[in-house]
């Protein structure tokens, strides 16, 4: 029961989130975030399991999406009496299938030179898009109507809500398929093939067989996540097997953290969050989420979740009283990194202004503040907000790492103590 | 793990706050969902400066059923999907009319989506303008009721174009390339049978396409048409496909004449005049800024005064002017209304001239213009991109010989 | 047809050069460091816009010569301060860096030079036509850019293989510990090669600007050929990246030239093609149109068949 506990939690969470959030956008946005969990974990299973980094994993989710909307039309075309939620089924057959074929010949390889050949595949199948048109329906496209399929206790899938129950039950299915393998043996040679392949051949298991193992799994679960993406756009097109959908898995599980399970589901949420309100912002969001995954690989890259799980131990532990002192300091540091990332914002705003939108004049509006992009006013602030910024910060570095220092310490004690 | 849980959710919670739309105000917005960033962002641009120009304009005449006007710009990314979340963004705004142009494909999106959401919510109806995607699928078989098309579809285009062509007898062998695309394909297919019907004395000598976006050196294309012997070459090109391929031209020397839907775009004047193709490249279009018509030159020289660009869409000024009109005969902004208001509207275009909004399929029919880059004269007063060069008018087709068939049976609501 | 075989193998070549250019800084930054520069195709999208920068305002030669020492430098800057530092959480890190490190260019680009094109043009000294082959001309800026790569080919070759510091780069290459211990400063010649790679890259988009549109998508128009004529012609092989880059080149020039399908073929010994369906497709498809995607198909062949690469040297 014990085990159970945490999956009814999200079950609940999951099933009262859009009495929360009831607007239509909100709606959508839940869905999407949905669809790219299921599609970053099952690219967690690749790089963060078994230590396979590929530029390539959109090829599955696209497939999957394109053979589940041909489903959907054959299925309305035949009058066959298959309703809308076993779609997602035809996906992972998919998936899984590409997987298979596609990965007996990617896995022979490790390392750098798999990540090219899956490079190589990904856009080989993502510019064969453009020629087989009949699969691919060209630049527009397959769609279909999630409407017309066989109705089941009276839902025809017409409004955003049922389709986002219907997400919501098989993003939580294949999370917990996904956990569930992870503590089988198959997920545990996984990480050992991980961590040093010569000992785990050593051991018994080939290498080569447990990674096209893991691919095709992965495969299976990533044609899962592109059948509902298929069901809840009702259009698949060739951008969903595109290096973009590729890098932006990529960027969503790295950002959240491969080190843990929960981590590409932050990663997921935050990714799909920025890409879909960011644009409205700024135009220079694609140059903010570049920044983003650049400090991330430089400065933490653990990714969220493992900032998160940096700080099991103090939990764990119940040094409530440090723990307490630690998020202080944090508060503390965080201050004048605001005041920082402010004074950036303001640079890079300004500068897009000038050079791109000069046109418009010099006039602009940065947080609801008008300024004159022309005028030394703004510019001289925005330097000293970024200097100021950093240099406070940099007094901070101390307290937090005092503070970090004995939290731990504390806790180990505590630890020991017990 | 329940610590992560909650993290997860707190994440979520945050995300989704930020999420909640603004509250509505009494102005009427339009959706504009084009590429505004990435490689056709330029393009997108364009497109918005003219959009929010004419908001302006309204807006200084009193607005639209004495509302403010609005315009709302929302990118796509170049992807359909995005297209949709945006285009759902901006429904869930409280915006109930959305235009489009970059792309037949996201067109294509737009419609289907607008149609299945009218039939699944009504009395919560969007209207869809769509003013640049030519694909001729969208008035045909894929006609909807909620979507009307501004632009001359590229079959029409192509029909004016060939009866430019048909009384020119140094015309003898034309090469077709194209991109490989709805859009290119439809040129294609259209230029081989209206040629074919038109003047069957001529020889098609090459027909060819090419990857969207994906070309970056056109030299092999443009061997191939030498070898062929063409003197005359149509093209759908646009944007960088456009440009790379004239400078390949240029470089090896090609002597021909091209024939051209798109030559005007963003990078194109340029690119003519360093190939310096004086008066052999020619566009067809639903107007140009030299027309000799004074309130479209006018208006040109107020919008290149405040915009610095030269005004690429004359069609969008006959899409808002016509939206304005639909909203005072109605009285309301309601879209059913404005429907049913612009279904079958008659109109004087931008530049002069008569045009209609058939009812049947939604199609804009207006009087096309054949023109062509070169030095610009006394009475010619604009240039393009501070090349020294100007569109000059060389042709004028009729509205009435324009009009094609549709095969277009949408489904009116009662 | 000779008039079109002349005219595509020179514009083969040409693009070969072209693209040995890029694949020469690569192929040496990745021997050296071991990190595949994902950003590399970035860095000569900045020779070109620093090259017509420079031009606008000193002119086309001095250009020449400064845009890719700026880059170059730039290059150096961002593996002392940024590639260093990420080297110690392992290779995957590196790469995904360099990864981010593209796109951060590419919008940093877009929003100082707009997201059109630029206005780059070919210097009026070599604004002439060099040759007259059957009717076509052949620019003489073409062979300029071929010669600039032929050159820095050999000097390339010429300072690996006979000075100093070309010996002590090949040996860093297999034992940098050993080069360490004996005295060389290994980070500092990493800095040199890095800078050097990146400049190479910059040479190619100064002088590939102007034959090519100038705009902030060049880079993912070529990335991917890169990738493909490194690995190829094998990873760390300087060599293997020169016959890989011609091979690409005219193979991709030639393919365009070609307007045969299956159907052409088949269809000339009677057998009657497929009405509908994939089959239709690919039984129609010529080979002009799938030209694109050759270079991608040869990828995925050598990863499997030879996965070295043509003449490549290390196994990964």
């Amino acid at each position: 029961m014990r085990l159970a506990a945490p999956w009814i939690a999200l079950a609940i969470a999951f099933a009262f989130l859009p009495m929360i959030f009831t607007s239509g956008s909100a709606l959508t946005m839940l869905s999407l975030m949905g669809i790219m969990i299921v599609f970053a974990c099952s690219y967690n299973m690749l790089l963060g399991e078994t230590g396979m980094l590929s530029f390539g994993h959109a090829v599955y989710y696209g497939l999957g999406g394109f053979l589940a909307v041909h489903a959907m039309n054959t299925v309305i075309r035949d009058a066959l009496p298959v309703p809308l939620f076993l779609i997602p089924l035809v996906g992972g057959f998919s998936g899984l299938l590409f997987g298979i074929i596609f990965g007996s010949v990617s896995t022979r390889r490790a390392g750098t030179a798999f990540a090219m050949i899956s490079l190589g595949l990904g856009e080989l199948v993502a510019s064969s898009s453009l020629i087989l048109r009949g699969f691919f329906g060209g630049e527009e496209g397959v769609s279909s109507n999630r409407t017309k399929l066989l109705r089941v206790f009276g839902l025809n899938f017409g409004p955003q809500i049922e389709v986002y129950y219907l997400i919501a039950a098989w993003c939580l299915l294949c999370m917990v398929a996904m956990y569930a393998l992870r503590c089988t043996p198959l997920g545990r040679m996984c990480n050992a093939v991980r961590e040093n392949p010569e000992r785990a051949q050593f051991v018994g298991y080939n290498p080569r067989t447990v990674r096209f193992i893991a691919f095709s799994l992965a495969g299976l679960f990533a044609g899962v996540a592109g059948a509902l993406a298929a069901v809840n756009f009702e259009l698949v097109n060739s951008a969903a097997v595109g290096a973009g959908q590729s890098g932006l898995v990529l960027l969503a599980a790295y950002i959240g953290g491969i080190g843990n399970f929960i981590g590409p589901v932050i990663g997921a949420v935050l990714v799909t969050w920025l890409e879909v309100m960011l644009s409205d912002v700024t135009d220079v969001w694609q140059l903010y989420f570049g920044l983003l995954f650049v400090g991330m690989v430089m400065f933490a890259p653990t990714g969220i979740g493992g900032l998160v799980t940096m700080h099991e131990p103090l939990w764990q532990a119940r040094a409530y009283g440090s723990m307490l002192r630690l998020a202080l300091a944090y508060l503390v540091a965080l201050a004048p990194a605001l005041v920082l990332l402010a004074g950036l914002i303001m640079v890079i705003e300004m500068s897009y202004h000038l050079s791109v939108k000069g046109y418009e004049g010099a006039a602009m509006l940065l947080f609801h503040v008008p300024l004159d992009a022309t005028s030394v006013l703004p510019w001289a602030l925005a330097a000293v907000l970024s200097a100021g910024g950093f240099w406070l910060f940099r007094l901070t570095w101390p307290i937090v790492g005092a503070a970090w220092h004995e939290a731990f310490t504390q806790a180990h004690a505590a630890g020991q103590a017990k | 793990m329940t610590s992560r849980f909650k993290i997860t959710l707190c994440a979520t919670a945050v995300g989704m706050a930020a999420a909640l739309p603004a509250a509505a105000e009494d102005t009427v917005k339009i959706a504009y969902i084009d590429p505004l960033s990435g490689g056709m962002a330029s393009i997108g641009e364009v497109g918005l400066k003219t959009f929010n120009y004419l908001a302006d304009e309204t807006n200084a005449h009193g607005g639209i059923a004495g509302r403010k006007l609005e315009i709302v710009g929302y990118d796509n990314k170049l992807n359909a999907q995005e297209t949709l979340v945006q285009l759902q963004k901006a429904i869930d705004a409280g915006i109930r009319f959305v235009t489009q142009g970059n792309g037949s494909a996201f067109a294509a999106a737009i419609e289907d989506f607008v149609t299945k959401f009218n039939e699944r919510n009504p009395g919560k109806e969007v209207l869809y303008f769509n003013y640049a995607a030519v694909d001729p699928v969208l008035t045909n078989d894929k006609c909807s009721y909620w979507h009307f098309r501004w632009d001359a579809n590229s079959d029409i285009k192509m029909a004016a174009l060939t009866n430019y062509m048909k009384p020119q007898a140094n015309i003898k062998k034309v090469y077709l390339i194209n991109q490989d695309y709805s859009f290119g394909q439809a040129v294609r297919d259209e230029a081989r049978k209206m040629l074919n019907a038109k003047r069957p004395d001529i020889e098609i000598v090459g027909d060819e396409v090419h990857p969207l976006a994906k070309v970056t050196d056109f030299s092999p294309y443009v061997a191939k048409i030498k070898a062929s012997g063409a003197d005359s070459v149509i093209t759908g090109n646009w944007g960088q496909d456009f440009a790379l391929l004239l400078k390949a031209a240029a470089d090896a020397g090609l002597q021909v004449d091209w024939y051209t839907y798109y030559a005007g775009g963003s990078g194109g004047p340029t690119a003519i005049r360093q190939a310096n193709l004086a008066d052999r490249v020619f566009q067809i279009a639903e107007g140009a800024p030299n027309e000799p018509y004074p309130p479209a030159r006018e208006f040109e020289k107020a919008f290149r005064a405040k915009t610095g660009g030269s005004l690429f869409y004359p069609r969008v000024v006959n899409e808002i002017r016509m939206f304005v009109k639909a909203a005072g005969e109605a009285n309301s902004v309601e879209p059913i209304k404005i429907a049913t208001k612009l279904d079958g509207m008659k109109v004087t275009v931008y530049d002069g001239g008569d045009g209609f909004m058939r009812a049947e399929d939604h199609q804009f029919f207006q009087p096309m213009y054949i023109s062509k880059l070169g030095p610009v004269g006394t009475d010619q007063p604009f240039e393009e991109e501070n090349t020294g060069w100007g569109w000059k008018m060389t042709g004028k087709i009729d509205t009435q010989d324009t009009i094609l068939p549709t095969s277009c049976k949408m489904n009116r609501p009662s | 047809m000779l008039e079109l075989v002349t005219i595509s193998a020179l514009n083969g070549v040409l693009y070969g050069m072209l693209l040995f250019l890029m694949a020469s800084g690569l192929t040496l930054i990745f021997s050296m460091m071991g990190v595949l520069n994902f950003a590399h195709a970035s860095f000569y999208m900045l020779g070109a816009f620093f090259g017509f920068q420079i031009g606008q305002l000193l002119g086309f030669w001095p250009a020449f010569v400064l845009a890719p020492v700026l880059v170059g430098g730039i290059g150096a800057l961002i593996e002392r301060y940024g590639l260093r530092h990420v080297h110690r959480h392992g290779p995957v890190a590196e790469l995904l860096f360099t990864f981010g490190l593209a796109f951060v260019i590419e919008e940093v680009v877009q929003m100082i030079w707009g997201k059109g094109p630029a206005d780059y043009r070919v210097p009026p000294s070599l604004d002439f036509s060099a040759f007259t082959v059957f009717s076509t001309n052949y620019p003489a800026y073409k062979m300029f850019e071929l010669l600039t790569a032929i050159a820095i080919f050999a000097v390339l070759l010429a300072v690996l293989t006979r000075t100093r510091v070309g010996l002590i780069i090949q040996a860093a290459l297999t034992h940098p510990n050993m080069v360490a211990m004996l005295g060389h400063n290994v980070p500092r010649v990493f800095m040199l090669t890095f800078g050097v790679g990146t400049g190479l890259a910059a040479i190619a988009g100064v002088i590939a600007g102007p034959a090519l549109v100038t705009q902030s998508n060049m880079a993912g128009a070529l990335g991917p050929i890169l990738f493909v004529v490194v690995v190829l012609g094998g990873l760390g092989s300087l060599a293997g990246a020169f016959v890989a880059s011609l091979l690409i080149g005219l193979v991709q020039t030639f393919a365009v030239a070609i307007n045969l399908s299956i159907a052409d073929v088949l269809g000339g010994i009677g057998v009657a093609p497929p009405t509908a369906g994939a089959l239709f497709d690919l039984w129609n498809v010529t080979v002009a149109e799938i030209a694109p995607i050759i270079p991608y198909l040869l990828l995925v062949l050598i990863l499997i068949f030879r996965p070295t690469g043509l003449m490549g040297t290390r196994e990964h």
